[in-house]
């Protein structure tokens, strides 16, 4: 995993509340390989019109936002369902950051897995920073995940707060499954002992 | 410190701890298709599975519902037929049981993993899926993961969790005739929101969800998730450890009698604290239909749909401008005026064989006025049914009974509505596009979609003479 340390870039807001997996990444594409490159699926429906026409009133789709890799978004961002396609759209896509005033548990686990930074802030803190990234010029904002704060294009400094483990995870690209099997006497200890005290649950 | 259900579940499950995280010891994964992405992580990183035995996989989502007989080969779409072949091969490869096409056990994996006793009491339980947390039901901990936590549980048999915070909800006194659990967890989602039980743990509770049956509670622990918790969880009782007996891969013989003296401490000691409480009258519950584009928007059947321009926050407004115009609905409008295309009966929500005799009671000797879908959940749910009779009330009302899956529930399978289609759902979602591009879904409790089946509109069943006698 690609470690995440500082990122400079464009930053786009996203005016929803509630949106969902299905709308990330919509299910009837779930079957496709990730070798295909998943950005293509990236808000699929929401970007067009239902005419299939490219929706302009999208952000995502306004040519300033368009090479955004931080995202400003509404409230419970990645409700549903637990398709890990939903981040790789979003990584496929470019991004790297959401900041939201909550999100799906699933969702931000999920990111966490693949390198991508999710983190809360208050609802008024994200309405008025997308409201300064509509009208900025560009729309560059900076992330300093060890610093846990934001450098708006106005230059003014937000900050947020990372877990400790999902700091050190993002800023070392680190693979979970090899840290948890440094566990691994501790899990096998735990096998003996839960054979023991619950027989029937071993298979 | 008396200790709650979800507390003794967690406490005999931590490996280890790392700042507020536990490293916990996962008794069951349960995989379906989508899980190619988990098969090709613990390939592309050179892993083995730590213990597949404890893994299950199920061909659910993408399984056709028709011309079954004709197995994989049968699957027309060479996408989708690479799905039902992708699940077969990797847990081949790997050892891990499958309850594939042919299989007497193959449905969806929410109805087969307590069908097939692979659900029990007391245990940890990830699956790669949301709806996981149905399994709750028993008194397990069960929740959803992406794939790559499903790598994970594979590889190491564990997941790290920081502890949600726990919020019991309480239900009680009688239910109006014809409500049943579906609308209690509707019901339930109305008054929390979506996003309201986001960081919890949920425990049901009180005397009408004791009064419920173990079907009936996993159709409310099923979509705990749509409230936002990743879990929910029903201590288990007497009508539990009797759901378990004989189960087939349950415990039998001493094993029984020493699972059952564990299981019979798996409750939540009086005097217990919650992080947070939510009490239900459920008199004051009548069926309920969404009429949004989210769980949320749902109200009761003999309602209106809500005027946004009484919406006082302009976000909310704005959301529910914008679900009223994907569904095609005006405000104020009656939620009995609305015309109906078609009718799903199925999905993990409510497609168990009590869902299905109650949708035969209200269809039997009737005709279904617009085209209806009945999938049941699993083979062992559709032989019972046939068994009972209840594919023949189906059929002669012309309904279609169909062959066990997730079906019209994500449309996967290709079973999907037409653009601009309204139908009545048994199922979870009403997202925008979930049955199909443009298909508009109104969920409904299984008695619901079937009166609405007969009428093409919503009826409110608890008038009906019939619904008390009705087990719901
Ligand atoms: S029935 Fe629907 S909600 Fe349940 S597992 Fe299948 S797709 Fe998911």
């Amino acid at each position: 995993m690609e470690p995440l340390i500082q990122l400079n870039a464009i930053a786009a807001p996203l005016r929803l509340a509630n949106v969902n997996t299905d709308q990330l990444f919509p299910a009837r594409f779930i079957k496709k390989p990730r070798a295909v490159g998943y950005a293509q699926y990236l808000f699929h429906d929401i970007r067009r019109t239902d005419a299939g026409n490219i929706n302009t009133d999208f952000s995502l789709n306004q040519r300033k936002f368009e090479t955004a890799k931080i995202l400003f978004a509404g409230a419970n961002f990645g409700s549903g369902s637990s398709r890990e396609g939903a981040v790789y759209a979003l990584y496929d896509s470019g991004f790297r950051a959401v900041f939201a005033p909550s999100f799906g548990e699933i969702f931000a686990a999920n990111c966490l897995k693949n390198g991508v930074l999710t983190a809360r802030l208050e609802q008024e803190t994200i309405l008025s920073i997308q409201e300064g990234l509509d009208h900025a010029q560009p729309p560059q904002v900076s992330v300093n995940v060890d610093q846990e704060s934001i450098t708006l294009p106005s230059g003014e400094v937000v900050d947020f707060d990372l877990d400790p483990f999902q700091k050190r995870c993002l800023m070392n690209g680190l693979n979970e499954i090899d840290l948890s099997l440094e566990f691994n006497d501790a899990i096998t200890a735990f096998e003996d002992n839960h054979r023991k005290t619950f027989p029937w649950t071993m298979l | 410190m008396p200790s709650t259900l979800f507390d003794k579940i967690w406490s005999t499950h931590v490996v280890t701890d790392r700042g507020n995280e536990s490293l916990l010891y996962v008794d069951r994964v349960l995989l379906q298709e989508n899980s190619f992405h988990a098969f090709d992580k613990i390939r592309r990183e050179g892993r083995t599975i730590r213990n597949p035995k404890q893994a299950f996989g199920f061909s659910d989502h993408y399984v056709p519902t028709r011309n079954r007989e004709l197995g994989v080969e049968g699957i027309q779409d060479p996408e989708i037929r690479n799905m039902v072949q992708l699940i077969t091969s990797d847990t081949a490869t790997y050892g891990i049981e499958l309850f594939g096409l042919g299989h007497d056990y193959q449905g969806i994996l929410h109805v087969v993993g307590p069908e097939f006793g692979i659900t029990q009491p007391g245990l940890v339980i990830a699956g790669a899926d949301s709806h996981t947390s149905t399994h709750g039901a028993l008194g397990a901990y069960a929740f959803g993961i992406g794939s790559s936590e499903v790598a994970h549980v594979l590889a190491t048999q564990t997941l790290w969790r920081s502890k949600p915070k726990t919020l019991r909800v309480t239900i009680s006194g009688q239910r109006k005739a014809g409500v049943s659990s579906k609308d209690l967890i509707l019901f339930l989602i109305k008054t929390i929101g979506s996003g309201g039980a986001v960081g919890y743990a949920i425990e049901y509770y009180g005397d009408t969800i004791d009064e419920l049956s173990v079907e009936a509670r996993m159709t409310v622990c099923n979509m705990s998730i749509e409230a936002g918790a990743r879990a929910g969880l029903v201590a288990p009782d007497k009508k539990a450890f009797d759901y378990m007996q004989g189960r087939p891969i349950a415990p039998n013989g001493p094993l029984w009698d020493q699972a059952l003296s564990y299981w019979r401490t798996l409750k939540t000691e009086p005097g217990s604290v919650f992080d947070r409480e939510v009490r239900i009258e459920a008199k004051e519950i009548v069926p309920q239909v969404t009429w949004g584009t989210n769980p949320e928007m749902v109200t009761d059947v003999t309602g209106c749909i809500p005027d946004p321009d009484m919406e006082q926050d302009p976000e909310r407004k704005g959301r529910m401008m914008r679900a009223l115009e994907y569904m095609g609905l005006n405000a104020n409008q009656l939620i009995q005026s609305i015309q109906l295309d078609r009718v799903f009966i199925g999905s993990c929500t409510n497609s168990r064989i009590e869902d299905l005799r109650v949708a035969a009671q209200v269809m039997k000797g009737q005709t279904c006025r617009i085209p209806t879908m009945i999938v049941p959940g699993s083979e062992q749910v559709k032989r019972t049914a046939e068994s009972e009779g209840l594919d023949e009330i189906f059929r002669l009302a012309g309904a279609e009974w169909l062959a066990p899956g997730c079906s019209m529930c994500v449309g996967i399978n290709g079973d999907m509505l037409e653009s601009g289609e309204r139908a009545a759902s048994t199922s979870n979602r009403n997202f925008e596009g979930r049955q199909g591009q443009g298909g508009r879904t109104h969920l409904v409790s299984p008695a619901m979609a079937a009166a609405a089946s007969i009428t093409g509109r919503f009826e409110n069943i608890s008038s009906y003479e019939e619904a008390r006698s009705w087990s719901l």
